[in-house]
């Protein structure tokens, strides 16, 4: 079967064509926001100055962005072995389950950072083994791992659900959530950071997990392109047929890959569980999984990418909470709104202006579309 | 006879719940078996439902509304199929983005255009579908056991549960005795078998997908006019991924599937029923995992452990055209 669409230029490629995708998304949601009767320009003029403009909005911009580069990377991992995680949701539910467990049984006898590596390790497994299960479905049964990963996250929030009202829930209270963790399982907070540039913050959520998230990101870096692993992934991602006829097997990669997928959504959690709420309550995970898939596309599954894309999606969501005091008629649903249509037109639709950049490409310059070859010059 | 009447009003309520299911399930088995995965359905639902209620209460007639819901649910079904048809797109990536835009422009809009916190007004009786009565079932209704079943189970519900019920057959009739229907599931195992024969894969499936389009909009008017008077924000709350469960749970055949969605509405009108009260022999269950547990099943089948659920061969994979 032949390839449909030929090479561009790296520039255009990683570049361009993201960019241009971005921006009719977000040509289509102004014309949402004109269907409310407000004025897109100004509703974009208050998004930015509410997420960049004060030192408070671009701590919790950050904070936001940490949530979603755990969650990119997860999608990214996993999408590398053409596995489709849309569990990420549930694994992180489920991580921050992890993290509960330990901060409960030790926040009153140890300091933050030994609680920490131990949480993270707690959130990491418990992730990892709830896409461990799907995994192990999709490499020996054959079961879709698309739809067992769906089911996995309504499975999740049942499981949640029933721990946060039952077990899980200190006697006496109402609320369903834990007990709020003692100081030893609250982290350090690093807006001091930001003050460093003279900015003034009042009280913002940004934590260490910021930093967790950076590490992770040059690991999954490191992992995918610089390890016999990461070669392995990528070509089974490419070809299965290729990779098991190099001999890779097929249960250990997909079970592999889709473990580490699991960790890095588990550790998701850390974000808002320590670094912000300071008790797992019911939902915390508020969709940041199904953001990880925008957040992954967004960034064309390369860690770079993937952490300016979640910096992009911390920013929604910040100057959409200042843009929902400022219009009325926009709510933080328009966020979600924009969501869909990054994912629609960087994701589903990535080669609707394929066509027509290539051709333009070839017009202004043959060499840059690879068409030098056959005009006989030789490559 | 307290007993036999508490199994009735069970019953009842599980047919009244696995309506949206049964709807949503055959409209992603006209996509599926065409080769096109659908995990939209739950956007394309809650856009109908939305776009039913608003039509209703602005247009003050409900068959306008059900209208509207199908006319805008077939819009984002062509989106789908503009995606991952026309441009090759993932399937399963245009699906979640579907469902995003859902969720969030029926808040948005619901809240412009009638502000009310994101719901609609509520309807009129004259707005939304009365249950019909079934000729005799007044007179009838105090005869012992078979009273309550005619005139509970099988009388007193809206057109669209008729509707939903009479579609199980007809998807039969569609899907294996037409020419339609071989196509179509041809297209969803060897697209390029189709396309030697002559037959456009892309129109063929445009067309599978507008079939899918129109059930999911009767389901959403279903949930907003007929379970509820009125729109409400996040009113699908996962009913299209259920239904998808309930699709694979059918191995994707039509009759399979009304036996699957009262399978799964049993589940539901059950839970609601116990409210965790405790059963005999397994004592108390807790509500959630009643709630889990169409998920559980699914995953069960899906590992193989009850039967094989094959999917049409070609599912997912956008058709190219050998050149």
């Amino acid at each position: 079967m032949s390839t449909p669409y030929a090479k561009l230029p790296a520039w255009a490629d990683y570049g361009l064509i993201p960019l241009i995708n971005l921006s009719v998304a977000f040509i289509v949601a102004g014309f949402v926001v004109m269907l409310v009767g407000e004025n897109p320009f100004r509703a974009a003029v208050i998004l930015v100055e509410g997420a960049f403009g004060k030192g408070t909005g671009i701590a919790f911009t950050l904070f936001y962005a940490t949530t979603f580069i755990f969650t990119g990377l997860s999608v990214a991992v996993a999408a590398h072995c053409s596995l489709f995680n849309i569990g990420t949701e549930g694994q992180a539910y489920i991580g921050g389950l992890g993290i509960a467990l330990v901060c409960l049984s030790l926040d009153s006898v140890m300091p933050w950072w030994v609680i920490f590596p131990i949480a993270i390790v707690a959130a990491a497994v418990f992730g990892a083994l709830w896409g461990l299960i799907p995994a192990y479905l999709q490499a020996k049964r054959g079961s879709h791992i698309v739809i067992t990963t769906i089911m996995f996250n309504f499975i999740a929030a049942s499981v949640m659900v029933y721990l946060l009202v039952g077990p899980l829930k200190p006697a006496g209270s109402q609320a369903p959530q834990t007990r709020n963790f003692l100081a030893g399982a609250e982290l350090p907070k690093l807006n001091w950071i930001i003050e460093l540039f003279g900015a003034k913050i009042r009280s913002a959520p940004l934590n260490i997990c910021f930093l967790l998230a950076l590490v992770m990101a040059f690991l999954v870096w490191l992992l995918i392109w610089r390890t016999r692993l990461g070669y392995e992934m990528r070509t089974y991602g490419h070809s299965p047929k290729a990779a098991r006829y190099a001999g890779i097997s097929e249960t250990r990669i997909i079970i592999t890959a889709m473990m580490i997928s699991g960790a890095l959504a588990g550790m998701m959690a850390l974000n808002p569980v320590m670094g912000d709420q300071h008790n797992v309550a019911i939902d915390f995970v508020s969709g940041a999984g199904y953001v990880g898939i925008a957040v992954a596309l967004m960034g064309r599954l390369h860690p770079v990418g993937i952490v300016l894309a979640a910096i992009l999606f911390g920013m929604l969501y910040q100057g959409g909470a200042e843009l929902a005091f400022e219009m009325p008629a926009i709510s933080r649903d328009m966020i979600v709104i924009i969501q869909g249509l990054v994912i629609l037109f960087a994701g589903a639709l990535e080669h609707m202006f394929r066509p027509y950049i290539q051709a333009l490409f070839a017009s202004v310059s043959p060499k840059s579309v690879g068409m030098q070859a056959m005009n006989g010059k030789g490559a | 006879m307290d007993m036999f009447n508490a199994i009735v009003q069970v019953l009842d309520s599980t047919i009244r719940l696995s309506v949206p299911l049964l709807l949503a399930c055959l409209a992603g088995l006209y996509s599926e078996r065409a080769g096109i995965f659908d995990i939209g359905l739950e956007g394309k639902m809650l856009v109908g439902a939305f776009a039913g209620a608003s039509a209703a209460a602005v247009f003050h007639s409900a068959l306008i509304g059900l209208g509207m819901a199908v006319l805008i649910s077939v819009a984002f079904a062509l989106v789908h199929g503009f995606a991952s048809i026309t441009h090759r797109g993932n399937q399963i990536v245009s699906g979640v983005a579907i469902n995003f835009i859902a969720a969030g422009s029926t808040i948005i809009l619901g809240q412009a255009w009638f502000s009310q916190g994101g719901r609609t007004p509520a309807l009129q009786p004259d707005e939304r579908f009365a249950a019909i009565t079934w000729p005799g079932a007044d007179a009838i209704k105090d005869v012992p056991i078979i009273g309550p079943i005619y005139a509970e189970l099988i009388s007193g519900h809206s057109i669209l549960v008729y509707f939903a019920f009479a579609m199980v057959p007809f998807t039969w009739w569609v899907l294996f005795r037409t020419r339609f229907g071989l196509r179509m599931r041809a297209v969803g195992e060897n697209p390029a078998a189709v396309d030697t024969a002559g037959i456009s894969v892309a129109w063929l499936r445009y067309r599978a997908l507008i079939c899918t389009g129109i059930l999911t909009g009767v389901a959403g008017a279903y949930l907003s006019m007929v379970q509820n008077g009125g729109f409400v924000k996040d009113m699908t709350a996962g009913k299209g991924y259920i239904a998808l469960a309930a699709l694979i749970f059918a191995k994707w055949k039509p009759v399979n599937a009304m036996f699957a969605c009262l399978l799964f509405g049993f589940l539901d009108a059950a839970a609601i029923r116990l409210q965790g009260s405790p059963l005999p022999i397994i004592g108390k269950v807790p509500v959630q995992f009643m709630q889990a547990l169409p998920y559980i099943l699914t995953v069960i089948l899906l590992a193989g452990f009850i039967g094989k659920a094959i999917p049409p061969r070609a599912g997912g994979v956008p058709y190219v055209k050998e050149r």
